[in-house]
């Protein structure tokens, strides 16, 4: 369990009020910056596998995370490395075969009945799929609210309800009259926005983004991702934030956690992360991202990896990268790599912020 | 086979004025209104533009792939001097494949899900070449060992579902070249796929765009992917195209607010924590397009002119078009 390097947050500047927008307290709610504090959410270990008898396919490989108040964390990595598995398993809605997931101190699959309830309205979720999560017959007012009927007491009264749904419009920047209209009348920004509002209707300390705005045009796409910082600074709300696009990614994450195949490869502060990998695959990744350089240097750079991804019902022995890594030992086929930090790599990086990467041959500094 | 000699002063394909009508439920709208662009070989030109834009509108007709609730209804589409517009369906036909041709953004659909994908790939050589079944397999393993497929001669025998995304892409890019087109229009090709492999296949692309001379029309939404891959750009709005230009020029000092706003609104070198500046609203609905400038709801720079006059497509420097009244204004800080 303890190969994989624990994603540790960091301590931001970033003043985390105790109060909501809307100058209501809200009582129990952590903005703990502090690296001493415990952290919001702790995942230790967590391996998820599908299938039957013995066709099957681990989609997560003793994963471990953490996160503190009012932080995000990015989490990266190819399609089927397991992100979207384990958004759900942070929210509660896939069992984990092994390990544990920690929220403020409580293991949510050991709640039941109301501390359950309770704990569901403290996690929240935004999906990318505008279109397919909103149900169609329901306006932006019954959908924002439709959390309430379950949680009755968050907003307790009718008037109360009506007043929140219009500053929760406003919060993400739709406008009070935009209550009465319905899904297919809102473009698909202003129903990312109604999502997002619905999120926040029961005042949760962790949203889970599952690519927020990949479905969204273009033009668009920044208008969304602020609503979601604004939301930060003035809620003091932590994201786990799933993103394939990297340039997304580096703007919205104080720390970032890159996968491959289940397995939690690399994490480290943001800029870390991206400026000096420690894993092959990292760096691997952040060169063949396209970048707004129409010089054409970007692809000279580009590391180019062999072969095809992996099947993860047949995972690589020893490090799972081997089969595309271009240094590769023999070393790697049969040990699983150890976990190495900066320091491994000859760079004393920062001290009590952790960048650290499952590699036999971590490299040293600059992206090449 | 070729409809007429290679004339290096002339595009490979040259689209003018383009119209394409749609017939909807609530009447007909205009789809693409006016386009024009040209694409010399070995050149690869962008068309850039937002979800419901009208890109793949272009693409269709260019390859007269519209479908039937889609109608040209004005324009050319030259290639090598021939109005393909005025062609009979089966003379058109007979251009697809060995003169221009087309990859679609997904490759599951694209290939037939029942047949192995050696014989797909054998397909264009026994239409267009006669080729017996034998032979034609045969090219088709020469295709795949070209766009880098391991065991080919082994896959040939495997169906489309038993392939990765990227593989799957790689097939319908081999099938596209299969014939040596002059003109290869990629719609979307890297859209579903990973960064890793959607570098790998933008790099198969250029490269099969260098041995064989070929010009490339590369449709996208990402700005990254056309500054990294292309010569040219068109940019494309509500139907119509609001600035054209080579991307150096364009990206680094565009003349529309709207490619101006597009490229601010990248987070790549902002700054954590500071917001980034979004342009407000967002594309109008085809049956709402204003009648004056198409981007007025959403331009910082709007006036009354904007409001009462649609700005045409005019040059705004050496061999670059922006419609926009104000231009001239636009200074990249
Ligand atoms: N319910 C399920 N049953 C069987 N396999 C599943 C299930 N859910 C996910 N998987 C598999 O688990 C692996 C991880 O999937 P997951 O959706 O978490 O990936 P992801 O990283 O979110 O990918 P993407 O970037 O494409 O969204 C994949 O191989 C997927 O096919
Ligand atoms: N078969 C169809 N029937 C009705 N409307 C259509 C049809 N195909 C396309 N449209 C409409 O025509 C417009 C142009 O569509 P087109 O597919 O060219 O957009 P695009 O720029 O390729 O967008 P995307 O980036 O989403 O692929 C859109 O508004 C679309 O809704
Ligand atoms: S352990 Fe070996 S194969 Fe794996 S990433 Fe490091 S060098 Fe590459
Ligand atoms: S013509 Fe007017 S509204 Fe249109 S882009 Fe130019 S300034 Fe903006
Ligand atoms: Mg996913
Ligand atoms: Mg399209």
């Amino acid at each position: 369990m303890s190969e994989t390097p624990a994603t540790e947050t960091s301590a931001t500047g970033t003043p985390a009020p105790g109060t909501s927008a809307t100058g209501t307290s809200v009582p129990g709610r952590r903005f703990d910056g502090r690296a001493d504090a415990p952290p919001l959410l702790e995942v230790a270990g967590v391996t998820k596998t599908f299938g039957h008898g013995r066709r099957r396919l681990t989609a997560l490989d003793g994963v471990d995370l953490r996160l503190r108040g009012g932080e995000t964390l990015g989490l990266v990595g190819e399609s089927g490395c397991g992100k979207s598995t384990l958004a759900r398993v942070l929210l509660g809605l896939e069992r984990p075969d092994a390990g544990t997931v920690r929220f403020d101190g409580t293991d949510p699959f050991t709640l039941r009945g109301k501390a359950l309830l309770a704990w569901r309205r403290r996690v929240q979720m935004v999906f990318q799929d505008p279109f397919a999560s909103l149900n169609a017959r329901m306006s932006a007012a019954d959908l924002i609210g439709e959390p309430w009927r379950t949680h009755r007491d968050v907003v307790p009264t009718a008037q109360a309800r009506e007043r929140r749904v219009r500053e929760l419009l406003s919060l993400v920047g739709l406008r009070e009259s935009d209550a009465h209209r319905y899904p297919d009348e809102f473009s698909g920004g202003q129903r990312q926005r109604i999502g997002i509002a619905r999120a926040l209707a029961l005042d949760p300390d962790l949203i889970v983004c599952d690519e927020p705005v990949s479905a969204l045009d273009l033009s668009v796409q920044a208008q969304v991702l602020n609503v979601l910082s604004e939301l930060r600074e003035r809620l003091g709300v932590s994201y786990v934030f799933i993103s394939h696009d990297l340039s997304v990614v580096r703007y919205v994450a104080d720390r970032v956690t890159v996968m491959y195949l289940g397995k939690v490869v690399e994490h480290g502060r943001t800029e870390d992360v991206f400026d000096r990998p420690l894993h092959p695959y990292t760096a691997a990744l952040m060169s063949a991202a396209p970048v707004l350089d129409a010089s054409r240097a970007a692809e000279d750079a580009e590391i180019r990896l062999r072969g095809e991804i992996p099947s993860p019902y047949d995972i690589p022995s020893g490090c799972r990268f081997r089969t595309r890594c271009w240094q590769a030992e023999d070393r790697c086929a049969d040990l699983a790599p150890p976990a190495v930090s900066r320091a491994d790599a000859g760079d004393p990086g920062r001290p009590g912020q952790p960048h650290a990467a499952l590699c036999h041959f971590p490299l040293a500094g600059e992206q090449s | 086979m070729k409809p007429s000699p290679f004339d290096p002063d002339r595009p490979a394909l040259d689209v003018e004025g383009l119209c394409v009508d749609l017939r909807t439920p609530s009447g007909t709208v205009r789809a693409v209104d006016g386009v024009s662009f040209g694409v010399h070989r070995g050149r690869t030109l962008a068309l850039l533009g937002e979800s419901g834009c009208g890109k793949s509108m272009t693409a269709l007709s260019v390859v007269g792939l519209l479908d039937p609730v889609a109608e040209v209804t004005g324009g050319a589409v030259r290639v090598g001097g021939t109005d393909t517009l005025r062609l009979s369906r089966a003379e058109r036909r007979k251009l697809a494949g060995p003169v221009l041709s087309i990859v679609f953004q997904d490759a599951l659909t694209a290939l037939n899900p029942v047949q192995p994908v050696g014989r797909q790939l054998g397909e264009p050589f026994r239409i267009h070449r006669g080729f017996s079944r034998r032979r034609a397999e045969e090219e088709a393993v020469r295709l795949m060992t070209r766009v880098g497929i391991p065991e080919p001669r082994l896959r040939a025998r495997a169906y489309p579902h038993q392939f990765s995304g990227g593989m799957r892409q790689r097939l319908l890019i081999a099938m596209a070249v299969a014939l040596d087109p002059d003109v290869l229009i990629a719609d979307e090709p890297t859209t579903a796929l990973d960064v890793t492999v959607q570098a790998q296949i933008m790099r198969l692309l250029r490269d099969l765009q260098t041995e064989r001379d070929m010009a490339v029309v590369l449709i996208t939404h990402d700005l990254a992917v056309v500054a990294q891959r292309a010569d040219d750009v068109v940019v494309m709005y509500a139907g119509t195209v609001v600035e054209n230009g080579t991307v150096r020029e364009v990206f680094s000092h565009p003349r529309h607010p709207y490619t101006k706003g597009l490229l601010d609104s990248v987070p790549e070198d902002a700054v954590r924590g500071r917001p980034l500046p979004a342009v407000p609203g967002s594309p109008p609905d085809l049956s709402a397009v204003p009648s004056g400038c198409v981007f007025q709801d959403r331009c910082p720079l709007v006036r009354e002119r904007c409001v009462r006059e649609r700005p045409p497509l005019r040059s705004v420097g050496a061999s670059r078009s922006a419609a926009c009244h104000f231009s001239e204004e636009l200074h990249r800080v």
